[in-house]
């Protein structure tokens, strides 16, 4: 004797039916754009809101000494400027899962190859230029290669280089000029194009703004970009559906390396003076402006707006201190308790983006 | 009535893949030992098997994860050898994991055409296409029944597990999957969740893609299957059609033991 299948196979006969009602309790993500809840769930949303409170803050304590004058405004934008062009392609490596502590020494190293060859050499400033670019793009590419060669975390691989660089830049230094530190006095169309001003304006304003603009554009409206959240978001996910996730790191670590050796030049032609240890706060500043922005520290989530307003909550910050007469030092103060509650917030807005209050 | 599902099947759909008694050993121990069997475009295999059967041994195996020891696969009536995932997946074969398939962070749009987006433009102003993005894949969604109103903006960790699942294998079947390879995809998931899910892989099987569901769930199974087959310890113990065989029964194959052996003869006779 044999059952209906129905009955030997314990299962409601008819299925419920899919997609009848939410299977559980989904919050309906808003569709009205514009709104107040719909802007709070955007990524950058933390870093817009750390710059609106720090800028407050300093206006109202430091805003009758300077701080909110054309100088004083200048000063910030040029700061967070200059931090913000290591700091978009840093943050666009984060995007893909990988960290770059070596953009520090890289600035310091482009600084002095400028040097030496502008300054000590007398050579033209573009041989400088486009040896450092050459060597940025070396140690980026290096970076990424062991990176995915090794399977290693990049924060180790890029500690070491980092390391390695320096160390390298001061040895060659040393050797050949005798210091560490060369003077040299910028002129010429190289000059304008890394280190002129208009008013208290810096160059570095208008590289800055196309190079957010060039990598909004190109991580939320290209196929680079959206392979770039995957490869971050889940690396297995990324490699099944065909994503080459080796390729999209090994060309962001160049990317990061070239912001370095970019802002490395400006500096250098700006302050007229090649320095090892120029950038090298820039080692974790440039992190701290991704993540105050919005960018997810294990990846896959994340902004260039969020990390211009990350690197612009640390321009105001370092010169609000300046402006009061503190101690730069405190600097480092307010962009860590910005970092820490960027953190909270940011996690908080993502539990709530995703429904999972 | 099917009792004899495998010629009725066979009469009614072309065979897209067939294994010819293939084994893997590991080290000298067989973990899969001649193991034939025939995926049907437009069937639902199930490939049932308590833990260590070697169901996941012969997912690795079809999927161009790891190399035969033994037998042959062929697709299409002719052999083929699968290096690499990338291999397999030219083939037509395409493989959903149980945890594995979609990124919580990124647009039910972004998830779907995933390294395949379509685009716009030409040279630096090449850009994703997202309106088409979002068109493929609310489309692709509604014609294989997934009814609940989804917005291709929408977060995927906004999604259930089982819409979650379900978006990865509409995305395999979108892209062209002519074996549809199921590693436990109704594992982690509640009964209505699951339901999702296998009612899914029947709007796919319609479609004539060839599934092979591979779960250790026999009335997940019994659901949806067109033909069963009970692996134990690397071996196939039984190979029914639908309608031969109980979810009792199957359940006591799965689990072996020296009582059940009996039901595994029974089983064998039967089909006989």
């Amino acid at each position: 004797m044999r059952l209906s299948p129905t009955t030997l196979f314990a299962w409601p006969k008819s299925l419920p039916k899919v997609g009848t009602g939410p299977s559980r309790d989904v919050p309906e993500v808003e569709n009205g754009k514009g709104t107040l809840g719909t802007l709070l769930l955007r990524p950058e949303a933390g870093g817009l809101i750390s710059a609106c409170a720090v800028f407050t803050l300093f206006a109202f304590l430091a805003g009758d000494k300077g701080f909110l004058s054309q100088t004083g405004t200048a000063d910030w934008l040029n700061t967070a400027s200059q931090l913000g062009i290591v700091a978009l392609p840093v943050g666009f490596l984060m995007v893909a899962g990988e960290f770059d502590l070596s953009v520090g020494s890289v600035v310091g190293m482009t600084s002095i190859i400028v040097a030496t060859c502008y300054g000590y050499y007398s050579l033209s400033p573009w041989i400088g230029i486009v040896i450092a670019i050459a060597v940025g793009a070396g140690i980026g590419l290096l970076n990424g290669v062991i990176t995915v060669a090794t399977k290693l975390p990049s924060f180790i691989v890029t500690l070491g280089m980092m390391l390695i660089v320096e160390g390298g830049a001061i040895g060659i230094s040393n050797a050949l000029t005798n210091s560490s530190s060369i003077s040299l006095s910028a002129a010429g169309p190289s000059r304008v194009l890394f280190a002129s001003s208009w008013g208290s304006f810096d160059v570095s304003l208008v590289w800055w703004v196309v190079l957010a603009a060039v990598a909004t554009y190109v991580l939320q409206r290209t196929r680079f970009g959206n392979w770039a959240f995957a490869t971050g978001g889940d690396l297995k996910t990324a490699r099944l559906a065909g994503v080459p996730t080796n390729r999209v790191k090994v060309s962001l670590f160049v990317c990061s390396s070239l912001g370095a050796v970019l802002v490395g030049i400006i500096e250098t032609l700006s302050f007229n003076n090649g320095d090892v240890t120029l950038g090298s706060s820039y080692v974790f500043t440039a992190i701290a402006a991704a993540v105050i922005g919005g960018v997810l520290l294990s990846g896959g989530y994340g902004t260039m707006l969020g990390t211009a307003f990350g690197a612009i909550t640390y321009g105001i910050a370092s010169m609000g201190v300046f402006f009061l007469g503190w101690d730069a030092d405190l600097t480092d103060l307010f962009v860590g308790l910005f970092l820490l509650l960027a953190m909270l917030a940011n996690n908080r807005l993502r539990i709530v983006a995703l429904g999972q209050r | 009535m099917m009792t004899e599902t495998r010629s009725v099947s066979q009469g009614g759909a072309s065979c897209v893949m067939e294994l010819v008694g293939i084994s893997k050993d590991y080290r000298g121990m067989a973990a899969l030992k001649g193991v034939s069997l025939s995926l049907l475009s437009g069937r639902i295999l199930c490939l049932l098997g308590e833990n260590g059967a070697g169901k996941s041994t012969l997912i690795k195996l079809i999927t161009g994860v790891e190399r035969l020891s033994g037998g042959s696969i062929l697709v299409d009536a002719e052999p083929v050898h699968f290096d690499s995932p990338r291999s397999a997946r030219q083939r037509g074969i395409s493989t959903v994991y149980q945890e594995v398939g979609t990124l919580p962070l990124m647009s039910v749009a972004r998830n779907f055409v995933l390294g395949a987006e379509p685009t716009r433009g030409r040279g630096l102003a090449r850009r994703v296409d997202f309106a088409e993005a979002s068109r493929i894949a609310t489309e692709t969604m509604s014609q294989l029944g997934i009814r609940r109103e989804i917005d291709g903006k929408q977060l995927v960790g906004t999604l259930s597990g089982g819409e979650r699942q379900a978006l990865a294998i509409m995305r395999a079947v979108y892209f062209g999957a002519r074996v549809l390879v199921l590693d436990e995809p109704t594992a982690a998931l509640g009964i209505r969740e699951s339901a999702l899910v296998l009612e899914l892989l029947l709007r796919v099987k319609e479609q004539g893609v060839a599934v092979l569901f591979v779960t250790h769930n026999a009335y997940h199974a019994a659901a949806v299957g067109d033909q069963f087959v009970v692996l134990r310890r690397g071996e196939v113990i039984a190979d029914f059609g639908r309608d031969a065989e109980t979810v009792d029964k199957i359940m006591q194959l799965m689990a072996g033991g020296d009582e059940l052996s009996q039901f595994a003869m029974l089983a064998n006779e039967r089909l006989q």
